[in-house]
């Protein structure tokens, strides 16, 4: 027990319990390859953080989680910078947009509540796909590495303006695309806190047809410019960043990640899959559960400054 | 030269005195602490108040009223299934923290015009609430949000609802302990010291205390209110160093 007092969250927590939240989140990113924020947030919401704080300092420790593994991608020439640079301009736009919605549902009294249903939607969706598609192909006994490759699979993207060329993932399409999709993501990243790889992952390859193996730097890389935007904002308009918060929680992180990558290895990726599916499924209920359950008294109260 | 000041009016007491030095004020108060730091590892604190009288018989009534800060009470109801925060009570300036202590029971005390005249007591306390738009709330709205704001305060401890102990020696000499749980809200308060007999206050003495964050965490909360920019770049640079750093040394 290392009591530690949370200066912007103004609580007092067990110091070991948030590293090994870290590393356990850390451990997670590093055996699925995922960002983990999806994860985190929650977690400490559940811990007792308040959600705007676990929003706001969770999406600064993504940075730091998010530099250390795109370094490794651009040694080995996995980053498409181009389309990165496209995806950003419209995370930071979307990003924007979702700080000054956070600023008016946090005004209404709405935005925890906010969080929570937005993390029931988006975790019950991808746990439930991932489930369904790695369960399923466990069945088949198919290897599931197939991709269905690109937007030339809709006809109406194939007509939008701006056309663009991606040398490095071999595309010539509408900027439109990676913009919209950079917009969405970057709202998620200022309302969830997240880094919002687990859709832009997916969306990437099924919607713009990347390559898969420029797929994981390119978001990565796109993800450290757009958490770099979002933190601005947050520490500035919501005042919802705790350094002492993030700070335990890197601490944790760099522990859990090196640990998690080496378990990976041995566990292999459809299994991996299942496990992080059901994962998901269980956080995710916690969320709903905290929604439904009569709550002790039906009042709350804040102080407003 | 404050010297002087200070022997003119020890003199213009021994003269105006009818038998002492104590009788120009029939009641005396002061604090063991003005200042209660909060630093990383604070978990609540006393602070002793104390004080004399003069020699009549009477009783003593403590107040202690917090910084005045804006409180939103919201009401949860269930819609569609999941409970969602709907009406919602502002109060204005009122105390963040309110704690009462007496020598005996306040309605035996003190009468209740005179509660209500220095806001002596929760039920004394005028805590009006608006709705979100300045708009006065429904009479049976404002009962209930007043009920909820006094309940919820209660169960943090910052409006606590046992009556404080204020003992007294021979008559001349009071003390009662002021009890801070770890929570108490930062900012400027007042004890106020009651001097009571019977029913009627024959002397008022308000001192004033002060709560402040001090230390690292203080400096951490400053640093982001007030330098939000500077804050916010500090954050991520720090966060991005340690991305790189992590990276050069677990090189994969």
């Amino acid at each position: 027990m290392i009591q530690v007092y949370l200066p912007i969250a103004e609580l007092s927590v067990d110091a070991s319990v948030i590293v090994g939240l870290g590393a356990l989140v850390g451990f997670t990113s590093g055996l699925f390859g995922v960002g983990g924020g999806f994860l985190l947030t929650p977690l400490l919401i559940f811990l007792g953080i308040p959600p705007s704080v676990a929003v706001g300092s969770g999406t600064n420790q993504i940075i730091a989680s998010s530099v250390s593994g795109v370094l490794a991608h651009f040694r080995r020439g996995n980053v498409d910078v181009r389309m990165g640079g496209v995806l950003l301009v419209g995370g930071i736009l979307g990003s924007g947009l979702g700080v000054l919605l956070f600023n008016l549902l946090k005004s209404l009294g709405q935005i925890d509540l906010t969080i929570r249903l937005a993390y029931v939607v988006f975790l019950s969706s991808v746990g439930g796909l991932m489930l369904v598609e790695s369960v399923g192909s466990l069945i088949r006994k198919v290897p599931a590495t197939t991709t269905p490759r690109g937007p030339e699979n809709f006809a109406w993207a194939a007509r939008l303006p701006w056309l663009m060329r991606f040398p490095k993932s071999g595309l010539y399409i509408s900027a439109i695309l990676p913009l919209g999709m950079g917009v969405v993501v970057g709202m998620l990243v200022a309302i969830m806190g997240v880094g919002g790889g687990f859709i832009m992952v997916p969306a990437m390859i099924y919607l713009l047809g990347m390559p898969t193996q420029v797929v994981i730097g390119t978001s990565l890389f796109q993800i450290i410019f757009v958490t770099i935007a979002t933190t601005f904002m947050q520490a500035t308009l919501n005042h919802n960043v705790d350094a002492v918060l993030t700070l335990l929680l890197i601490a944790g992180g760099i522990i859990g990640a090196q640990w998690g990558a080496r378990a990976g290895a041995k566990i292999g990726g459809r299994n991996l899959r299942i496990l992080l599916a059901l994962l998901v499924l269980v956080v995710c209920s916690g969320l709903i559960r905290e929604l439904v359950i009569t709550p002790d008294d039906p009042y709350s109260i804040v102080i407003e400054r | 030269m404050a010297r002087i000041g200070f022997l003119i009016a020890w003199i213009g007491v021994l003269l105006l005195g009818s038998d002492g030095a104590g009788a120009a004020r029939p009641v005396v108060a002061d604090l063991s602490n003005h200042l209660v730091a909060i630093t990383t590892g604070f978990s609540g604190t006393h602070v002793l108040v104390f004080g004399a009288t003069d020699d009549r018989k009477g009783d003593i009534v403590m107040v202690v009223r917090g910084p005045r800060e804006t409180h939103v009470v919201r009401e949860k109801v269930r819609l569609a299934g999941i409970w969602v925060n709907r009406e919602a009570a502002v109060f204005p300036a009122i105390p963040a923290f309110y704690a009462v202590a007496a020598t005996g029971p306040l309605n035996t005390v003190v009468p209740s015009e005179i509660r209500k005249r220095h806001g002596i007591g929760i039920e004394a306390l005028p805590l009006a609430a608006t709705d979100g738009s300045h708009k006065a709330l429904r009479a049976d709205q404002a009962r209930e949000f007043r009920a909820a704001l006094i309940r919820l305060k209660q169960q943090a401890g910052l409006y606590p609802e046992a009556l404080g102990v204020v003992t007294t020696l021979e008559n001349r000499l009071f003390r009662a302990e002021l009890d801070l749980p770890a929570t108490v809200p930062v900012g400027s308060y007042t004890v106020e010291v009651y001097f009571v007999q019977e029913g009627a206050v024959v002397g008022a003495e308000i001192t004033p205390l002060f709560v402040s964050k001090t230390g690292f965490s203080a400096d951490v909360y400053d640093f982001a209110m007030y330098n939000a920019a500077k804050y916010a770049l500090a954050s991520i640079l720090f966060a991005v160093f340690a991305g790189w750093v992590v990276a050069l040394v677990f090189r994969r």
